[in-house]
């Protein structure tokens, strides 16, 4: 849109100097409006009333196809060439254009008055010391602005203040970044001070200067000056339009960027189109059929040239030569007639029927019942509509694991506590005793409760951490009905465990958690929060107990942990990293837990610093990273805990199905190598391949992940050809970059279609870099999906979309090639051999309407049912023989190859189609002696040929025959026949003189037997012949799909076993990996986070209505913002 | 997501359960089987020979004369004539003498046969201007510039039929004469009748008039003749008033341009109501008297004049008998060898 806009000077009132720091007064618009910052009205709109028209125009004509045909156009313009009347270029493109432009009309409209609603929406802005009630559009940067409770955020504001207690709001970002749940953020202090005094707001003049407007919806960098005093300003401080303010009577904000400035806006109408391999054919094809046509059209042009010189001028006496026209110009014009007659070997209809058909099968995705998940109530979605045909072709599926393979619901399996392993299956665990256990919880070691309730102070001090070290937030509805909301599932898990063990965390505050120990309720001050991140893998609190000792509680990841450990713990570490393997060997996720007290002094002197580096205007991360890796030392391992992620339903089925076809696997996970047994187990089991596990993989990703981005080329080779000789390839310890890595890796040396399946914010760059990306849309939010072409709730799912849907939208994109090439190219060329008999003039050999409403009219509805409905075999088949496959990904039923023979079969059908009329007709005549070798009885012989044969043709490729594929085509037939008479009939040969001179032909020649006759034997000579070769082809070199549909034909439809298997309880099912995310600890330390306000805590976690809720042992939502390092590829 | 949840509940977002929607459409899935193909080939080349051999039979029963008389008899002197665009307005006689051998039973057609004469090319079909020819009085006077060069003539007149097409009317005349034993009779031909009957009700008028006693003179004044015409559109036929201007017949056949450069067209039809032709043309001598008008040495052309009668199959053609014929051969062989094929493979 940008572009489009600069180009017409529309934006003239934007400075040409691209701003480098954004400077701005509050309450000041004078010196605010000296800058020009763009204020708040945005525009969305392309066009208005006046543009719409050119614009639009010339943003069609930019198309390459449309631009071709206006050049025809203009070609027809000029007498000397124009070999067709002008509305058989017009009548088409006219159409194509007007329903674009109908439909960008209409969105544009609606674009005006969604901005139009938008920009009149009313906020209250403070306006010379009292609140006015503005538009939104009339915002100035600098203005200090009131919201309130659900309204909108007008623009991106600098918080100053909130009614909530130390400055927070709650807000929604479903319309940025389609998360659902709430994020907080915080205003300065020193601003939260202002509150709603109107009086204090007006005189606040606090000079804000940051970066200049931009996309990073996750970065905000900039500085508040107030009397005289600097504080610097981060993400937090910041409300973003798009948001929404939820749980929060008010709250006061800075108009920071405005409008376009405004980081939605920003973000907008950036969309990197993917295109298809068939697209990519079609272009080349596309060329190459240019080239053809000027071979033909040169052809034609020195047939003319020459006869002009042998004969024409002869003939001169009749038909007078226009002054400087000799033979050599004669044939330079017949040239350009040629370009404009033979011009339907590439139709205008072809790009608006590929869309279509693109957009049908989409929809029949959107609609399909088995991809539907109804626990989630998702249906699979089409987000991209223009890649189906690609879904049939995919050779290689790129997974991630946790959340797309597994469930990512985290059950409490095992546990290690000082050397003894715990959760052996006996009997279930009987929890009543514990009126707060979660009754969903379910553990299956008796041994443990009982030690726990005996008293043993290394089980207590266990659960006690796991009660303790999290930032999980309670909520409490009803007295005792406590729901956590936790970062991640794991840790969701953990608490819960601890909870059910007579550990209940009860609540927090900033400085507090309550945790009900053993009935007895317990109140601890939390000191200090050292969160969790990708770097450190581990996360401490610091916490003071009633009885006033300093302890801190640590877990992380094992190998992370076991570095920190005081070295009296040398033995217990033997027997827990024993536990752990074997919990590893499990596929489960395992966490090792780790204390140590704390001197209160050293302690004191700590804060003190950790205090100075948290304020800390530069380098404050590497500084309290600093501070963490000093007091996390020393440890005393407890033990370590193992948490169980279950295998979503049908996954092994699937894998099995995917590899039958042919399709190789490569699971890309963070996950470390050991924990991955049970996928092995899975794939193992199956027996069917080869499994990439090999050391030299393993070392070249840890290289890789060493190097980053630079990876030697031989390198590359030599890990793409290790994985490829294997079927199924799995990469551990990848980040969200190397995943996409090593997609680009197989795109660019394997030429093979791949696909990307991922849930969670680390698959965005893979599921981007893939020719086809698909996001499930399950625990980790909505990042994936919104980034992904195609979206849905389990894994399973895909082996639909690609036997099935992918499948058969190739097939039926081939289909529709293959025979929208042969019809154009039959009718083009009979044009070819008829100049041979006009004295090569360009002389059209059918009617001009026939040429204008062929492709558009009379051809037009068949083939799309066929591309719409056509199935070779139904989805039952498909997926009993995934074999059927495999012709996509050899792109077997269009190649050029297929072209070649497609341009050939045409060619015999023309032949058939031109000579078997002329040698009919050439000396004949009608059954009353009068003429019927005249022109246009010929032309409507030719024609109904031609459509005829091409009918039958149709009929041919279509394997499945609904009833509105027999309505199309004989509709299309009998919808031509009505044509022709009426357009032949004496009415529109008296009102439209010159443009319907036919009148009268349908009549005279229709009734003539020897005509039928002749389209007879057409049909024959054109049908006949293809049968035959299909017939013998189906005899001696039967294809996988013949054999299935000859099977499909004796209705012994095979039973459908699988799919209802019980799923297997062993524990050895599972994934493990170590999963967390970084979360609200910074908030929790600095005690800014959770006062406790009932009444907001209710309502910002209300939503457990979700039908998940009712099926899982835990609800958790995810709070998870940026836990993955943000990528740039 | 962002899609309004249409109704509440927990199945909300659902898709319906259409066969449309879930692709489940009823449908029919023919295969090519040996079992309908093999029926197929033998039935498509049984009817094809049986059609063939109707057809040869058909045509068999019809006659046809060609007689090119280009050079023949004494129209050489004539062709020698017209090589010389001078003598454009001296009239040239001939005759060309032939034998019918066998009786043609039936009506017979006589048609005037042009060889290599491009009716079909795109400017010289474009070159006339139909609304003309409808007898719109707008266009009479103010032909379409398509008819350039031929749209006015030398003194500015609007020219009337307009354009390359009616300019290079064929313009010879034919008197074809029997000679039986006993005397020299002219076979009486039909002048009339010989075009279709949209071309001559509907497509072609002479220009409407207010004044119902003007003569056809009358109307056409204001008009020119075209170029290499002899005679004025109003005086085309001299012995039939009616059958002048616009919907002279032969006009009207010469206006309906041919597909192919050689062709024949309708002259006349036998008038069967005189003796001794109500069977047909007896067998016997002919002569044919040409006016010799038409020059066809500048393009290397031949004429010709055919005689033939007609069966419901049109006129003596073979092309299409003998290939249903070679069709249907070809057919049995083919399916002969697909079931070879299938015998030895498929079973």
């Amino acid at each position: 849109m940008g572009s489009v806009l600069s180009q017409l000077g529309l934006e003239c009132g934007r400075k040409e100097v691209k701003e480098e720091e954004r400077h701005l007064r509050a309450n000041d618009r004078e010196f605010n409006l000296s800058y020009e910052y763009a204020d708040n009205a945005i525009k969305t709109s392309k066009y208005n009333i006046f543009t719409f028209l050119p614009l639009n125009l010339f943003e069609q004509f930019q198309r390459l196809a449309n631009a071709y045909f206006l050049f025809l156009l203009c070609l027809q313009l000029i007498p000397e060439i124009s070999s067709l009347s002008w509305f058989t270029t017009v009548v088409p493109l006219v159409l194509v254009l007007s329903m674009t432009m109908a439909k960008d009309g209409s969105d544009d409209i609606n674009r005006h008055r969604c901005d139009r609603q938008v920009n009149n929406r009313k906020v209250e802005v403070l306006i010379d010391g009292e609140l006015r009630s503005e538009k939104w559009m009339d915002v100035q940067v600098g203005d200090i602005i009131k919201l309130e409770n659900n309204q909108f955020v007008t623009a991106d504001l600098l918080l100053l203040s909130s009614s909530e207690p130390l400055n927070l709001v709650y807000i929604e970002t479903a319309e940025l970044d389609g998360e659902t749940n709430l994020k907080v953020k915080q205003a300065l202090t020193v601003t939260g001070e202002l509150e709603d005094g109107i009086e204090k707001l007006a005189n606040f003049n606090g000079e804000v200067r940051c970066e200049p407007p931009n996309n990073r919806l996750d970065k905000f960098t900039g500085t508040l000056t107030l009397k005289g005093e600097m504080y610097s300003l981060d993400n937090e401080r910041v409300l973003l339009r798009g948001c929404t303010l939820r749980n929060t009577q008010w709250c006061f904000g800075l108009v920071v960027f405005g409008g376009p400035d405004t980081k939605l806006m920003q973000n907008c109408g950036k969309t990197t189109l993917k295109r298809t391999s068939i697209d990519r054919l079609m272009n080349v094809l596309v060329l190459s059929i240019f080239g053809f046509l000027a071979i033909m059209c040169l052809i034609l042009a020195v047939g003319n040239g020459i006869w002009e010189y042998q004969e024409g001028s002869k003939f001169a006496a009749f038909l007078p030569k226009q002054e400087g026209v000799n033979a050599p110009f004669s044939a330079f014009l017949t040239f350009w007639s040629y370009v404009i007659i033979l011009n339907t070997v590439v139709p205008i209809s072809l790009y608006v029927s590929v869309e279509i058909i693109r957009l049908g099968n989409s929809f029949y995705i959107d609609w399909d019942r088995k991809m539907y998940y109804p626990k989630s109530d998702t249906p699979a979605e089409a987000r991209t509509t223009t890649l189906n045909e690609e879904l049939g072709q995919i050779k290689y599926i790129f997974s991630d694991k946790t959340g797309t393979l597994t469930q990512n619901i985290m059950t409490f399996n095992k546990c290690s506590i000082n050397g003894k392993s715990y959760g052996e299956k006996t009997e279930k665990v009987d929890f009543s005793w514990n009126n707060l256990a979660d009754p969903k919880f379910c553990f299956h070691d008796h041994s443990l409760v009982e030690v726990v309730r005996e008293g043993n102070p290394e089980v207590q001090a266990f659960f006690r951490l796991l009660a303790l070290c999290h930032t999980v937030m309670p909520e409490e509805k009803k007295e005792g009905e406590l729901y956590y909301q936790a970062q991640s599932p794991d840790e969701g898990a953990l608490v819960t465990a601890a909870r059910n063990f007579g550990f209940v965390f009860r609540s927090r505050t900033p400085e507090s958690i309550t945790v009900v120990e053993m009935g007895e309720l317990v109140t601890y001050e939390l000191l200090a929060v050292l969160d969790f991140n990708n770097v450190r893998k581990r996360m401490s609190v610091i916490v003071r107990s009633p009885e006033g000792k300093l302890t801190l509680y640590c877990k992380g990841a094992d190998t992370i942990i076991f570095e920190r450990l005081n070295p009296s713990c040398s033995k217990l570490k033997e027997v827990t990293t024993e536990h752990l393997n074997e919990y590893a060997g499990d596929g489960l996720r395992t966490l090792a837990l780790a204390y140590k007290d704390i001197d209160p002094e050293y302690m004191e002197e700590w804060k003190l610093r950790h205090h100075e580096a948290s304020t800390a205007m530069d380098e404050r991360e590497e500084k309290l990273d600093a501070l963490y890796e000093e007091i996390e030392k020393g440890l005393l391992l407890l033990g370590s805990t193992a948490v169980e992620d279950k295998l979503q339903d049908g996954v092994p089925q699937t894998i099995e199905q995917l590899s039958k076809a042919d399709i190789k696997i490569w699971v890309l996970t963070g996950d470390k190598q050991g924990g991955l047994s049970s996928l092995e187990y899975t794939i193992n089991r199956l027996q069917l391949f080869s499994l990439a596990h090999l050391d030299s993989l393993f070392s070249l990703s840890e290289q890789k992940r060493q190097r980053t981005l630079a990876t030697p080329k031989d390198m590359e080779m030599e890990l793409l050809r290790t994985a490829c000789m294997c079927q199924t390839v799995i990469c551990c310890r990848v980040t969200p970059l190397q995943k996409a890595q090593v997609v680009e890796l197989v795109k660019k040396y394997k030429q093979a279609i791949t696909l990307a399946i991922g849930d969670g914010a680390n698959d965005v760059s893979m599921i981007k870099a893939a020719h086809i990306g698909v996001g499930i849309s399950g625990q980790e939010g909505m990042q994936a999906v919104l980034s992904s072409d195609f979206s849905f709730a389990q894994f399973r799912y895909l082996q639909r979309l690609l036997l099935v849907h992918g499948r058969w939208s190739y097939l039926r994109m081939c289909k529709f090639l293959r025979y929208f090439f042969y019809k154009n190219f039959t009718f083009t060329f009979v044009h070819f051999w008829y100049g041979f008999f006009c004295g090569f003039s360009a002389q059209t050999v059918y009617d001009e309407w026939f040429i204008t409403l062929y492709n558009l009219v009379y051809t037009a509805l068949p083939v799309l049912a066929l591309s719409l409905f056509d199935q070779d075999v139904n989805d039952r088949w498909s997926f009993q023989y995934p074999k059927l496959y495999a012709p996509g990904q050899l792109n077997q039923y269009f190649s050029k190859r297929a072209f070649v023979y497609t341009v050939l079969h045409s060619g015999y059908s023309s032949l058939v189609l031109f000579f078997i009329p002329w040698a009919a007709m050439y000396d004949t005549v009608r059954d009353d002696g009068k003429d019927i070798v005249d022109y246009q009885s010929f032309a409507l012989l030719a024609q109904t040929c031609l459509l005829i044969a091409v009918s039958i043709q149709l009929g041919l490729d279509t394997h499945y025959w609904t009833s509105v594929n027999q309505f199309f085509l004989w509709g299309s037939l009998c919808v031509y026949f009505a044509v022709i008479f009426t357009m032949y009939s004496n009415g529109m040969f008296l009102i439209f003189t010159s443009s319907f001179p036919f009148i009268g032909t349908a009549r005279n020649s229709l009734n003539q037997p020897n005509v039928w006759l002749t389209m007879l034997l057409t049909s024959i000579l054109c049908v006949l012949p293809v049968v035959a070769y299909r017939f013998l082809r189906i005899l001696l070199w039967p294809t996988i799909n013949d054999k299935v549909r000859c099977r499909g034909q004796d209705k012994v439809l095979p039973p459908v076993p699988r799919r209802v298997q019980a799923r297997r309880v062993s524990t050895r099912r599972s994934g493990y990996a170590f999963s967390h995310a970084q979360g609200y600890g910074d908030l929790v330390t600095s005690g800014r986070f959770l006062r406790w306000t009932p009444k907001s805590r209710l309502a910002l976690f209300s939503q457990t209505d979700s039908p998940l809720a009712q099926t899982q042992p835990q609800f958790y939502r995810t709070i998870n913002e940026g836990g993955e390092p943000p990528l740039s590829p | 997501m962002g899609k309004v949840k249409a109704n509440a509940g927990p199945l909300a977002r659902r898709p319906d359960n259409s066969a449309f929607k879930q692709q489940r459409l009823p449908a029919w899935s023919p295969m090519l089987t040996a079992q309908t193909v093999l029926p197929f080939f033998y039935g498509m080349a049984t009817v094809c020979v049986l059609l063939g051999v109707w057809l040869l039979v058909t045509v068999q029963n019809t006659h046809e004369l060609k007689v090119d008389y280009t050079h023949a008899g004494s129209c050489d002197k004539c062709f020698e004539k017209r090589k010389d665009r001078a003598n454009a307005n001296q009239s040239c006689n001939c005759t060309v003498v032939f034998n019918i051998e066998n009786t043609f039973k039936g009506d017979v057609f006589f048609y005037y046969g042009l060889i290599n004469f491009h009716q079909n090319l795109r400017q010289y079909m474009d070159s006339r201007d139909d609304g003309q020819m409808i007898g719109r009085n707008k266009n009479l006077k103010n032909p379409s510039s398509y008819c350039e060069p031929f749209m006015k003539d030398k003194n500015g007149l609007p020219i009337a039929p307009c354009g390359a097409v009616a300019n290079s009317m064929f313009n010879d005349s034919f008197t074809l004469v029997y000679h039986s034993a006993a005397s020299r009779q002219v076979v009486p031909l039909f002048r009339k009748g010989i075009t279709w009957y949209t071309d001559k009700n509907v497509k072609f008028r002479n220009p409407q008039v207010e004044n119902k006693t003007l003569t056809l003179a009358q109307v056409f004044e204001g008009t020119g003749q075209p170029l290499y015409w002899q005679k004025p559109v109003y005086d085309l036929d001299p012995w039939d008033r009616n059958n002048n201007g616009f919907i002279n017949e032969d006009l009207i056949v010469w206006m309906r341009e041919a597909a192919f450069p050689n062709f024949k067209k309708l002259y006349g039809v036998l008038n069967r109501a005189i003796e001794p032709f109500t069977e047909g043309l007896p067998a016997g001598n002919y002569s044919v008297d040409i006016s010799y008008n038409f020059p066809v040495e500048y393009f290397q052309g031949r004429k010709e004049v055919v005689l033939s009668t007609v069966s419901w199959f049109g006129g003596q053609n073979n092309f299409l008998p003998i290939a249903y014929l070679v069709t249907g051969c070809l057919i049995l062989l083919l399916a002969v060898i697909l079931t070879a094929v299938w015998w030895k493979f498929a079973l």
